[in-house]
């Protein structure tokens, strides 16, 4: 038999022709069923925005006040308490000239300078944390909040050490050994040893149409919306006090604002 | 070909193979153990077919999770029109709520030990 070029580009032709094809005539005579009926999407009660940042009201923060908030977010989160260097925090409480290493106000309040501040996750525009991830563990939204993929996460600390905020802890043991049992919250994992973990601004709260812990506990000192929505209340607060950032010369672009 | 001390020698690769298949013929006629499997009582359905999740429920898992973790959708349309929200502990375990009788059975009977209670939690049970 010889197969000439002239049948061989008839059979390539009709080949190409039910490729192509294919799918949509599939689709004609079993609607529906090439791809599957099984679905993932976005819950309907999910709150969203363009970019989520948050505003803390110095000012308003008492000593009893940041207790509260930093337990409602640690034993929500079951976050252990493990005696310091190993310890790990999603927000703390730590002194002023720590918290703002490089501020340009020189004359600030004295009785801002002197409080204690709440520091936590800043999820920033240009996270370092996520740039040096060698396995996308780490990983910025696309309402601009920086994940953790606990599943992915090595433990390599490199994002530790490109953090200039701190606001990433490693679990040197394994959580539940520093946890009641059964955890404080049952609805909600903890880690394992060998992990890092960082505040996630609550996105398991967002989802349910709920804020952050911290925002529910703070009794209005702390405030969370679209920064990109003009008329949110952290932007109006922004408009209507002066704030700081945090060490805004390294250019990560904090998300969290201090009013002062 | 001659083989010295005939007798012997096959006697005993005759008892050395019945003593190296002693697992074989003393289970002969008996039926290895089966993992008891305990069904949620109420539920009629699963969140897929299910054969699709005895052979592939950890293939969906990773769906799940890769979705939940990474692209932030949490609610499944299974493929009968229902919805669920894609949690081991929140979803799973709400019908599934005796890890011992449900997960463990199969698979301490294949000898694999998933991860997923590292950090994932599970209903308190009487021991």
């Amino acid at each position: 038999m010889t197969f000439n070029r002239r049948d061989f580009l008839k059979v390539a032709g009709l080949s190409a022709a039910v490729g192509l094809g294919g799918n949509a005539a599939f689709e004609l005579i079993f609607p529906g069923q090439v791809d599957a009926a099984e679905e993932m999407k976005q819950s309907p009660t999910e709150l969203t925005a363009k970019r989520w940042g948050m505003v803390i009201d110095v000012k308003k923060l008492t000593p009893g006040l940041r207790k509260t908030i930093t337990d409602a977010c640690h034993i929500n989160h079951n976050v252990p308490t493990i005696e310091p260097p190993k310890n790990l925090k999603w927000i703390w409480e730590a002194p002023f000239e720590h918290v703002f290493t490089e501020v340009e106000q020189e004359y600030l309040e004295e009785a801002v300078k002197e409080s204690p501040m709440l520091a936590m996750c800043n999820h920033c525009d240009n996270p370092p944390c996520v740039r040096v991830c060698p396995t996308k563990a780490t990983f910025r939204r696309a309402d601009g909040i920086v994940m953790m993929d606990m599943h992915r996460c090595i433990g390599c600390r490199f994002c530790m050490a490109a953090c200039p905020y701190g606001s990433r802890s490693f679990n040197f043991y394994d959580p539940r050994k520093y946890l009641p049992d059964p955890v404080p919250n049952t609805a909600y994992p903890t880690r394992t040893k060998g992990v890092v973990e960082k505040c996630t601004f609550c996105t398991e709260r967002l989802v349910t149409g709920q804020l952050p812990y911290c925002v529910e506990a703070a009794q209005g000192a702390m405030l969370f919306g679209d920064m990109s929505d003009a008329g949110s209340a952290p932007r109006k607060a922004l408009r209507s006090r002066f704030s700081i950032r945090r060490n805004p010369g390294l250019g990560t672009q904090p998300q969290v604002y201090y009013l002062v | 070909m001659k083989i010295y001390d005939k007798p012997v020698i096959v006697i005993g690769v005759l008892i050395f193979l019945a003593i190296f298949a002693f697992p074989l013929w003393t289970a002969l006629g008996t039926t290895p153990p089966q993992p008891k499997v305990e069904l949620p009582k109420d539920m009629k359905e699963c969140v897929a077919p299910t054969e699709y999740m005895k052979s592939s429920h950890m293939q969906l898992l990773n769906e799940w999770r890769d979705s939940v973790v990474r692209d932030g959708n949490r609610v499944w349309v299974s493929h009968t029109g229902k919805q669920y929200n894609m949690s081991l502990t929140n979803e799973c375990l709400r019908c599934h709520n005796e890890k011992s009788k449900f997960c463990d059975q199969c698979h301490n009977y294949v000898g694999v030990v998933p991860f997923c209670w590292d950090c994932h939690t599970y209903p308190k049970e009487a021991k």
